[in-house]
């Protein structure tokens, strides 16, 4: 039996396809929005679409950040999704002057290829080293994204799958518990599901 | 790598209670096709990289029952969903949202009311706002249409996608109102008109009727998406075999 997953709400974007997606799995899951549900969380996901300045004003007006750090650095598996992922990094460029939650080192930059931003559709990722969330993903499965900024990490050895769209940039990044992909697993059809079903069999 | 999104379009009527999927020809004269949440599980199933909702009916009823449907829908079917018809403020916007739509399409509501394209962009995000614009070409100009192609705006069709897109549109769903269920393919030339003065995606809508129209529309045309529905609905070619045929003309999709 796979422990219950913690869905954060802070006030963000379309939340309900997401838990949409467990139900239809059978996979059990919450809304928590408290530092202390946080605390007592088996298993996080940090979905969101959006701003990213709006993301951590609402984080900070939560006083979620210093229980959030303190799940992901004890080993509770967090998967960031879009926003999600962003959001552990230190800044973005879309929010000059505000701070992510600075768990992962590096930054938040835009898209400065030819094609159109955002970015909108499907595309597909090149797994480039192993993951527990690629169980059963073929190499270049197409995931559905929206975005104009993408994670650019200090230690390139943290990404896990990367997308090619104008440039090059990190798709799936996983660094010990802490899991983000950039694309939108609960909007991409099948193999989207599977990457949820995979996150969901972890243990801390 | 970029790839062509194959939209199929589900223009929803209610009758009380009841949705039933429909296709006009040229906005008019209407064929009933069937059950919503049907459809859209079907298309799902053969490879749809999204799905677009639009209540023709859009009174305070048919919303109601548009959006129990889409709830419905967002429990089966994990890609993108689109609504559209009677979104008049950011709280009819939000009740979709809610409901599991990921995107709004709006069209009369924001000729009326531009600023409603700024508010609902700031508050869920640029990419959850798509643009409807319904267009005839009249003499040399494109114009666009309101309540449903009905009403001549006298406002350019190329100035207007511009000014959308200033205000904070993610896309442009762009329907060429003279060949809507005519099956005789895309407003090409608007189309790429449209695309070389905006940097958003612009979705061709209205017309395809043929492999080769939906092909045209994405070469000629340079649609980043194409929106069709008489030839899924009526069973002339599944999703699957669109994308296949696109793929053999070097087109990239979504396999």
């Amino acid at each position: 039996m796979n422990e219950k997953i913690s869905i954060l709400k802070y006030g963000l974007g379309n939340t309900q396809s997401l838990a949409n997606a467990l139900e239809k799995m059978q996979i059990q899951y919450e809304w928590i929005s408290k530092p202390k549900q946080i605390q007592k969380a088996k298993k996080i996901i940090v979905p969101g679409v959006g701003n990213f300045g709006t993301a951590m004003k609402n984080i900070r007006r939560q006083k979620l950040k210093q229980s959030l750090t303190q799940a992901v650095q004890t080993g509770t598996p967090y998967l960031g999704i879009c926003l999600g992922l962003q959001i552990l990094f230190e800044e973005s460029q879309e929010s000059k002057g505000i701070k992510g939650l600075g768990i992962l080192k590096g930054k938040i930059q835009k898209f400065q290829g030819k094609e159109k931003i955002p970015q909108m559709g499907w595309n597909r990722i090149q797994k480039i080293k192993t993951s527990p969330l690629f169980e059963k993903i073929p190499n270049k499965a197409f995931m559905y994204f929206v975005h104009s900024y993408y994670a650019k990490p200090k230690d390139k050895k943290i990404v896990a799958g990367t997308t090619e769209y104008g440039e090059t940039f990190p798709c799936v990044i996983q660094y010990k518990n802490i899991y983000g992909t950039q694309f939108h697993p609960e909007k991409s059809g099948t193999l989207g599901l599977q990457i949820l079903r995979n996150f969901a069999g972890l243990r801390k | 790598m970029k790839t062509i999104r194959i939209i199929p379009c589900l223009d929803c009527k209610f009758i009380g209670k009841k949705a039933t999927v429909v296709k006009g020809i040229q906005f008019q004269s209407l064929k009933q096709i069937g059950n919503p949440v049907d459809l859209a599980k079907k298309y799902y199933n053969q490879g749809a990289d999204e799905i677009c909702f639009l209540d023709i009916t859009a009174s305070q009823e048919s919303r109601k029952t548009m959006l129990k449907t889409i709830k419905q829908v967002s429990q089966e079917v994990f890609i993108p969903l689109t609504v559209g018809g009677g979104i008049k403020s950011v709280k009819d916007a939000q009740k979709a949202f809610q409901a599991g739509a990921d995107k709004v399409s709006i069209n009369t509501a924001a000729l009326g009311n531009p600023e409603l394209i700024q508010e609902i962009s700031q508050q869920f995000g640029q990419q959850a706002c798509v643009i409807a614009m319904d267009v005839k070409q009249i003499g040399k100009e494109w114009l666009v249409f309101s309540y449903g192609g009905t009403r001549n705006t006298e406002r350019s069709a190329i100035e207007w996608a511009q000014t959308a897109e200033k205000l904070g549109a993610g896309e442009l769903l762009v329907t060429g109102i003279g060949n809507d269920g005519m099956k005789t393919g895309y407003d090409n030339e608007l189309l790429k008109k449209i695309n070389q003065k905006v940097k958003i995606p612009v979705i061709a809508s209205g017309g395809a009727g043929s492999l080769k129209d939906i092909k045209n529309g994405i070469i000629q045309g340079k649609a980043d998406a194409v929106l069709i529905a008489s030839l899924f609905h009526f069973n002339q070619f599944t999703v699957q075999e669109v994308k296949k045929y696109l793929t053999k003309k070097g087109i990239c999709v979504r396999l």
